[in-house]
């Protein structure tokens, strides 16, 4: 198990977020994040790498206690995506660089390079390597994040709904990408969604939240007409057209 | 280190900007050398390489040890350590408007002379013009500068600790402490007698030419010891420049990074305000100068915006002393007439090349 959270309480001052949440993450595996706004989905993927701390409950990362870890150890484990990425006045290289800042002594070494170029590469980013990031277009901006993420060279990839602002292709191109990394190098993918029809496409483990308790968590089995029904208050019917999972509002 | 392609190419960019960075630096050692030279007494630069390599005949030893050279490495120093304290708030506190006075420094600091002079006497004046100001006690003055400048920064540190109040929070914070201070300082003025109140305000124009070589000692040592701080921290500025949340996600400690950025940077502004009065704006147009050049990697914008304040501040003081010379002008009044403009026109857009 890469990683387990056991009766974790997340509240900001009086109000509770996350109510005793209870899951598990293995290696290679792909877990979507489902419910709705408000239901502490993006709490609950800060407290997974400190950036929010829990109030109760422990995380266990590869068995380890993640408060027994310094920041730049838990940064090396783990690779966070926002929600909402910030641009400014660097390059996408420069960007990119900063993922191997937990590694970074000093300066970067000819490694740390060789790592943001191979991540470049791999999101079809390589042309915009010296191109400001405050002169991207928006699903420019959030695939260089992604791409610093996975410059982290994590072990769990955190990503707060990665395609929210990609068209139709770099959905899939963004999202195919992240799956590879799950399969071929068995990095554990827990990823806040909205997009239903994209979470069962891609996804192999899925977690409902509601009003900060866990619903249901588990394979696709759990993903029934019934649950998204109940988390998201909106009947559905799920069908499969050319064996792409569907769901439907009714 | 050669490599091909995109790091190669990434690599080049660097060194353009690393290069950009030792011009800078030249440039400043260029003005500076200029400085010692310029001024009401002629001397060539001839004369002060000899004074400097200490082969000097006549009376140029006695005015470049005693007179220019203190005053050049004032400015260097002031600039270095107030362009760096501005560049670092701007990051930490992820506003641009953020500058070393922000916090209520300044104010603090001339609440706290005026309060010497007034209240401990420790100042009077003889004729009108800036160096005429007899600052009898001026260690009482300086230090109590010193600790008005710090109380600020003090107010604003604890709550930034203990109430986990937001960076905009401290920003504003910062203002409300300024105006009290501010307040403060005109009830001292309405109750002093005229040869305080003038001293208070000679006081608060800002004089290079205060410093003596034990202050500048004192300044080097503190602007030196943050500057190193702030040059190792690089790495984690340029992740706070992506935001707060990714900045802990690349393993940021972002609240000690932000207490003690802002706790050095109030140090440095204090100290040099303390012994040399208010010099404004560097902080805010040095770094939002290079910003404007290098782009926003600490690497080369912390190094290049000391050496822009250094430089900005020489010339400016240069031309306080020389313009209608021998009346020296206040250089926190050059520093705004020639700042400026040249900062609205790079705001403006008179530069797109990066």
């Amino acid at each position: 198990m890469i990683l387990s959270v056991d009766g974790v309480d997340f509240s900001y001052r009086s109000h509770a977020v996350l109510k005793k949440v209870r899951f598990e993450v293995q290696r290679g595996q792909f877990l979507a994040i489902l419910g709705n706004n408000g239901a502490g989905k993006s709490t609950l993927l800060k407290c997974l790498n400190r950036i929010l701390s829990p109030q109760r409950g422990t995380i266990l990362m590869e068995a380890v206690d993640l408060r027994r870890l310094t920041r730049p150890q838990v940064a090396r484990r783990l690779g966070y995506l926002a929600q909402r990425p910030e641009g400014g006045r660097m390059t996408v290289f420069d960007a990119v660089l900063l993922g191997r800042k937990p590694y970074i002594k000093w300066e970067p070494s000819p490694t740390d390079l060789a790592i943001v170029h191979r991540v470049l590469i791999r999101l079809g980013l390589e042309d915009f390597a010296l191109r400001y990031l405050d002169e991207l277009s928006g699903g420019e901006l959030q695939k260089a994040m992604l791409a610093r993420a996975l410059a982290q060279e994590p072990r769990v990839l955190l990503l707060d709904e990665p395609t929210s602002n990609l068209d139709l292709k770099n959905q899939l191109d963004v999202l195919q990408t992240v799956k590879r990394a799950a399969a071929e190098e068995g990095v554990a993918v827990v990823a806040v969604m909205h997009d239903l029809n994209l979470a069962l496409r891609f996804a192999n483990k899925f977690l409902f939240l509601t009003g900060g308790t866990v619903f249901a968590c588990g394979g696709p089995e759990v993903v029934t007409p019934a649950n998204v029904a109940q988390v998201y208050g909106v009947p559905v019917t799920i069908t499969r057209l050319n064996d792409v999972p569907l769901v439907v509002p009714l | 280190m050669t490599l091909e392609g995109t790091p190669g190419r990434y690599l080049a960019y660097t060194r353009r900007k690393a290069a950009l960075v030792v011009l800078l630096l030249l440039a400043t050692g260029l003005v500076g050398v200029y400085a010692v030279q310029a001024g009401s007494a002629d001397l060539s630069a001839a004369q002060v390489l000899q004074t400097l390599l200490g082969k000097a005949e006549g009376n140029s030893g006695v005015i470049i040890w005693n007179i220019r050279l203190p005053r050049v490495l004032a400015a260097v120093m002031a600039g270095v350590g107030l362009s760096l304290a501005g560049c670092v708030m701007q990051n930490i506190l992820r506003n641009p408007l953020a500058s070393p006075f922000t916090l209520g420094v300044s104010q603090g600091a001339a609440f706290g002379a005026a309060l010497a002079i007034v209240a401990l006497d420790a100042g009077s004046t003889h004729s009108a013009s800036v160096d005429a100001v007899i600052v009898s006690h001026p260690w009482s003055v300086t230090g109590c500068a010193f600790l008005g400048a710090m109380a600020a920064t003090l107010v604003v540190f604890l709550l930034a600790k203990y109430r986990e109040v937001s960076p905009e929070a401290m920003v504003l914070a910062g203002v409300a402490l300024g105006s009290l201070f501010s307040a403060a300082t005109v009830v001292l003025q309405y109750f002093a007698n005229e040869v305080q109140v003038a001293s208070i305000v000679f006081w608060t124009f800002g004089n290079l030419g205060r410093a003596s070589w034990r202050d500048l000692g004192m300044m080097a040592a503190v602007t030196g010891a943050a500057s190193l701080y702030f040059l190792a921290r690089r790495w984690d500025y340029n992740a706070l420049e992506s935001g707060e949340e990714t900045a802990r996600g690349l393993g940021v400690e972002v609240e000690r990074v932000r207490l003690t950025g802002m706790f050095l940077a109030s140090l440095v502004t204090a100290t040099i305000v303390a012994f040399l009065g208010i010099i404004g704006f560097i902080g805010l147009v040095g770094p939002h100068l290079t910003r404007r050049v290098l782009g926003g990697d600490y690497r080369f914008l912390l190094p290049a915006s000391g050496a822009a304040g250094a430089l900005l501040l020489l010339a400016a003081d240069t031309l306080a002393r020389t313009v209608i010379a021998p009346v020296v002008l206040p250089v926190g009044v050059i520093t705004s007439f020639l700042g400026a403009p040249l900062f609205l026109y790079l705001l403006v857009g008179g530069n797109h090349r990066r």
